[in-house]
């Protein structure tokens, strides 16, 4: 099922009801969600990812704008009528039921000629929890099992009516970190064999860049830039995108561009031409820099962190926006650890120019 | 580790001193006093031991009357308070305006004094020779007849009981169950509107369930709470609750003590023994459907 959000706006009032301006969580979002795909919603916590899913799901109502689900404008219908399926951050399971009555609670509210046969309700339920793979935890109550299993029951009672859409606010910020990883993977995997149309919020770039087929960047309720993770990765419309993707993150030096070429404080790094003249701000990702005695860029060497198969060097120079930069290289690039200096040139294509004032990303001219 | 144990038992001595004295040793001198046949204060004497202290309560009629009042007053005030107070507190937590005036007014009487609570009780219900009281001009005013609430029929004088007591628990039970139905967690609400569940059933199987612990608190208390009233009676009825046919196990132990027929605390003993029996076994039943229905 695609989903449609046409111009969707969501205004608070202020919760401190002494301030009267209104809290704009969702402004003017527009994009659609293709058929069967994992959607990753991604933005700092506060920015609107919650609101946003449960504009889609139908608890909160929006302040102006639509929302389609395929054709069906579904603006106006109640949350119950919409066929999704929620799972919430810290999974609401309800506490006094074991698993199977957990699962089977969505099944037993369906009325009319939806509803199904005792033994149909048992067979569904007993299907989602092999999906999930808790079938051996039936009979257990939400209390007696880990986090990453009541993520999973969660899901399972998600899944378990066929929902036309599923959403996941945040599913994984309350397990630990190797726990995530796995969880990931499987909700990756449910979604493969269900292909629902599924959206994930998260405010982790890494987890979204991971398992999303597209991803949505948001920021202050302001639709940021939507596209599939590497080319969101490769190409950010802004700095905030350049900044927010990506670990180790982006290094962001003030520039300047003169007579074509592209300057980092003294050092003229790469010829840019077509450019207009003047102060630029310049994002470099950590793998675009190249360990190179002739390069043209310049930096004092803090520090060099052997990682295994890459080696991260930290080093400073005086047009960086922060103290230090990381750049990624490989191990056998040479660096000298007990260097002073480290030169390095740049590959282009990790090289992005944006505006001084807004940010904004500065396209090379198509010839 | 032995000296440990010794500070431990120093540090507890004070209170385990004040316990004894102010208790433990009351407790146990009620237990034989129960025993001892026409014991006398004044002159510390009993005529013998056995069980003949039990044998009169039981045989006394207005002993059995006060454990039929009891019984009444329990079986009708512990359910219903609770009910209204289950009703009200949902009903308080499903409004948003004014919510906070509504839980102050329902708490209002649980801050007035008892005797003022009785004053409008009286301009409710007693005949006075200037008006028939509230109660009876309304019914009046439907075209019925006037009722003597205060000294008039039996179940007149239960009704206005039960009418009491409710209306003096019910503010703490209010305020129990508005907060323990405000701690429920609202994404369980939330997941529950997303899955289509029906009012009743979110009531019946997610509602009544989480705050099942508080609702069972609430019932033991006030099933304690009901077998101990006494001086709720005294304010509607007077001191003579006997006469009125208005006394309650407690009320009978009292005037065994210390009433207008007192001078008894063999009988009085008896008595109280055999109400802490009734309480105990109702709140071990009480315990025992609890563990099995509380599942959280
Ligand atoms: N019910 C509400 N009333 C007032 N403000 C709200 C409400 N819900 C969310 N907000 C505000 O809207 C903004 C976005 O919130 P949210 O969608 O929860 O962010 P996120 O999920 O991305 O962390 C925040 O500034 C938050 O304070
Ligand atoms: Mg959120």
């Amino acid at each position: 099922m695609k989903v449609v959000l046409d111009h969707l706006t969501k205004r608070f009032p202020n919760r401190n009801r002494k301030i009267k301006t209104e809290v704009v969580a969702v402004d003017d979002f527009t994009f659609e969600i293709p058929d069967g795909k994992l959607v990753g919603l991604l933005g700092p916590s506060g920015c609107g990812k919650s609101t946003t899913l449960n504009l889609i799901c139908g608890l909160e109502k929006p302040t102006s704008g639509r929302i389609y689900f395929g054709d069906d404008d579904v603006t106006n219908l109640p949350p119950e009528l919409r066929g999704v399926g929620m799972v919430f951050q810290n999974y609401a399971l309800y506490p006094h039921l074991t698993v199977l009555e957990n699962i089977l609670f969505p099944l037993e509210n369906l009325k009319g000629d939806k509803r199904l046969s005792k033994e149909a309700m048992r067979s569904r339920a007993l299907e989602a929890a092999h999906l999930v793979q808790i079938d051996a935890l039936l009979e257990r109550r939400p209390a007696q099992m880990s986090g990453g299993q009541q993520q999973r029951v969660a899901i399972a009672r998600a899944l378990v009516k066929m929902p036309r859409v599923l959403l996941l606010d945040e599913p994984l910020s309350n397990l630990d970190a190797r726990l995530r990883l796995q969880t990931r993977e499987e909700i990756r995997r449910i979604q493969r064999e269900t292909g629902i149309t599924t959206v994930f919020v998260t405010h982790d770039q890494e987890e979204a860049m991971s398992i999303s087929d597209v991803i949505v960047v948001m920021e202050k309720g302001v639709l940021q830039q939507i596209g599939k993770p590497q080319s969101v990765y490769d190409d950010p419309t802004n700095l905030f995108v350049a900044k927010f993707l990506g670990t180790p993150p982006i290094d962001v030096f003030n520039g300047e561009i003169r007579g074509g070429l592209l300057y980092l404080g003294k050092d003229a790094v790469l010829p840019v031409a077509g450019y207009r003249e003047g102060k630029v701000t310049v994002g470099i990702r950590p793998e675009g820099f190249v360990p190179d005695e002739k390069g043209p860029l310049c930096c004092r060497l803090v520090g060099v962190e052997v990682m295994g198969r890459d080696t991260s060097v930290v080093a400073a120079h005086p047009a960086l926006t922060t103290n230090t930069m990381r750049a990624i290289v490989d191990t056998d690039s040479g660096v000298d650890p007990n260097a002073l200096e480290v030169r390095f040139s740049l590959k282009s294509r990790k090289v992005c120019l944006f505006d001084a004032e807004t940010g904004a990303r500065l396209y090379a001219p198509t010839v | 580790m032995k000296q440990n144990n010794l500070k431990g038992w120093l540090y507890l001595l004070p209170a385990i001193a004040f316990l004894g004295l102010f208790m433990v040793y009351p407790l146990v001198d009620v237990l034989v006093y129960s025993f001892e046949e026409g014991y006398n204060f004044a002159s510390q004497t009993d005529m013998g031991t056995g069980l003949y202290n039990y044998s009169y309560v039981l045989h006394d009629p207005y002993f059995m009357q006060a454990v039929k009042n009891t019984f009444i007053l329990v079986i009708i005030t512990v359910p219903l308070s609770t009910g209204f107070a289950l009703v009200i507190s949902l009903a308080l937590s499903s409004i948003k305006k004014l919510r906070d005036a509504f839980q102050t007014i329902y708490f209002l009487p649980y801050v007035t004094n008892t005797l003022a609570v009785g004053l409008v009780f009286m301009v409710l219900f007693k005949r006075t020779d200037y008006t028939e009281g509230m109660v009876n001009l309304l019914i009046n005013w439907f075209g019925g007849e006037s009722v003597d609430f205060i000294d008039g029929p039996y179940w007149a004088k239960m009704f206005v009981m039960c009418f009491y007591t409710i209306w003096v628990v019910l503010p703490f039970k209010i305020l129990i169950l508005t907060s323990a139905l405000a701690s429920v967690n609202p994404d369980y609400y939330k997941v529950a509107q997303v899955d289509a569940t029906p009012r009743w059933r979110v009531f019946t199987r997610i509602t009544l369930p989480m705050i099942s612990p508080m609702l069972f608190y609430l019932i033991i208390t006030g099933f304690i709470g009901a077998f101990k009233a006494y001086s709720d009676e005294v304010a509607l009825f007077g001191t003579n609750l006997n006469a009125a046919g208005m006394n309650t196990i407690v009320g009978y132990v009292y005037d065994m003590l210390y009433g207008d027929s007192g001078g008894y605390p063999s009988y009085a003993a008896a008595a109280a023994l055999i109400l802490f029996a009734i309480v105990l076994t109702i709140t071990v039943i009480n315990l025992l459907v609890s563990n099995r229905r509380v599942k959280i």
